[in-house]
């Protein structure tokens, strides 16, 4: 176990279910996602109990996230767009809370599964179908023919437009996924470096200082990654919403 | 890589040690574990997203619009209390300025009617004065015109008498005030 930089993304059964012939077990992922949402939502709701005027540090803290994903929202979709505040926010908050609990050691990380980021990127790109065609109706596949294009450049645009549309799921959910992916296993590969070096003894043991250092800014730079994903996921989701509302642009 | 599984999971390659057991290789892929994961993803979700929509993001909005009531507020508060100074500012000036221009006023005024006093009173004395002179005026020349006719009498009884003493009898009165009359023109 020790030195497998994969074992840590193993998924393992705690209370094993099973209906109809499929695994519903409550596993490891489960346990991680429900301490993600209870974490999150335990923050957001303890800090702003006291619905200071003048708010404490951790209330800032709530209030700096609400208030960025809010920016992030009405920049990119308007005010319009703040009706989806809700979901925009609580993908913002799942996402971060996940990636930043994945950096305990130990601790499962629920945005690692491709399976769990594809969900959710299909939430998104659902969401952006269902209001777009409820809203427009047949108008919203002027998303794929942006006017002021030529009829004849239009048959090269159109199926361009259709891909780009029909890779957006795709391309949200392995950006969060690869990176996490890619993250813990490179920090896991380092740390693993250390010990076997130091295993080594002599000068090997010595030159173990490097992957130590390595993995000391590795492990800087995954917090980066922890936020900058989430804070990637939130605004394609901002760009595609606005879609959804405006898909004549 | 979740194509070869088992030879793979078996040997794990990348750090030489002989791994456990995988299951199905690369967990990722596995996609055994794929409907229980979106299954507990989906109710955790859930409930997330239904508590941010139904308590956090509500509260923390208040929150953020109660600030922005009570700054909005405050600011107004602020402009009313300054409108209210710059009111009573400008209603003090005025009353100032009111009362220089009464005062003023009545300072003309008082000189006026002093002045008015003064010329009356001067006017009165004057009239009394000139009255006074035209009095003695006459009475001089009053005093005067009786002075001078008894001169001209006087004169007569003198000239009478000397011619008397001259030429031994008395001249005719007639005589006399013609004589008189010349000499005295």
């Amino acid at each position: 176990m020790a030195n497998d930089p994969i074992h840590q993304f193993q998924i393992q059964k705690i209370f094993p279910i099973e209906v109809g012939g499929m695994d519903l077990s409550f596993t490891n992922s489960s346990l991680f996602m429900v301490l993600t949402v209870a974490s999150a939502a335990a923050f957001l709701i303890f800090t702003t109990s006291g619905r200071g005027l003048i708010p404490s540090r951790a209330q800032s803290m709530s209030e700096m996230a609400y208030e960025f994903v809010a920016g992030m929202l009405r920049s990119s979709a308007g005010t319009e767009g703040m009706r989806f505040f809700p979901l925009v926010f609580s993908l913002f908050m799942f996402v971060l809370v996940a990636n930043l609990l994945g950096m305990f050691p130990y601790f499962f990380t629920v945005t690692s599964h491709i399976i769990v980021t594809f969900a959710l990127a299909m939430l998104v790109i659902g969401t952006v179908t269902i209001y777009g065609l409820m809203r427009h109706g047949t108008k919203f596949f002027h998303l794929f023919a942006p006017s002021g294009v030529p009829p004849v450049l239009l048959l090269i645009v159109a199926p361009i437009e259709v891909v780009s549309f029909l890779s957006r799921p795709i391309s949200l959910s392995v950006r969060l996924f690869a990176n996490m992916l890619a993250g813990h296993i490179t920090l896991k590969v380092f740390a693993g470096f250390i010990v076997s070096m130091g295993a080594a003894g002599g000068l090997s043991a010595v030159g173990a200082i490097l992957p130590l250092g390595m993995t000391v800014a590795l492990t800087a730079l995954e917090f980066l990654v922890a936020f900058l994903q989430a804070y990637v996921f939130t605004v394609l989701t901002c760009m595609y919403l606005n879609d959804a509302l405006h898909p004549s642009h | 890589m979740a194509g070869d599984t088992h030879s793979n999971a078996e040997h794990n390659t990348e750090v030489g040690i002989p791994a456990e057991e995988h299951g199905a290789g690369f967990p990722p892929f596995d996609s055994t574990t794929y409907a229980s994961q979106i299954l507990w993803l989906a109710l955790t979700f859930g409930v997330f997203y239904w508590i941010m929509k139904n308590v956090a993001v509500p509260r923390i909005a208040g929150i953020l619009e109660d600030r922005k009531d009570r700054i909005a507020g405050d600011l107004a508060e602020a402009n009313r209390l300054k409108q209210e100074t710059d009111e009573a500012i400008a209603a003090y000036e005025q009353a100032l300025s009111e009362a220089r221009a009464k005062a003023h006023g009545i300072a003309s005024e008082t000189r006026e009617k002093l002045k008015a006093d003064q010329d009356a009173r001067r006017e009165k004395a004057e009239a009394e004065l000139s009255e006074k002179l035209a009095a003695a005026e006459k009475h001089i020349a009053g005093v005067k015109s009786e002075a001078l006719g008894q001169i001209e009498e006087i004169a007569g009884d003198t000239a009478s008498a000397l011619v008397e003493a001259l030429v031994g009898r008395a001249p005719a009165k007639t005589d006399l005030t013609k004589a008189l009359k010349s000499a005295m023109n």
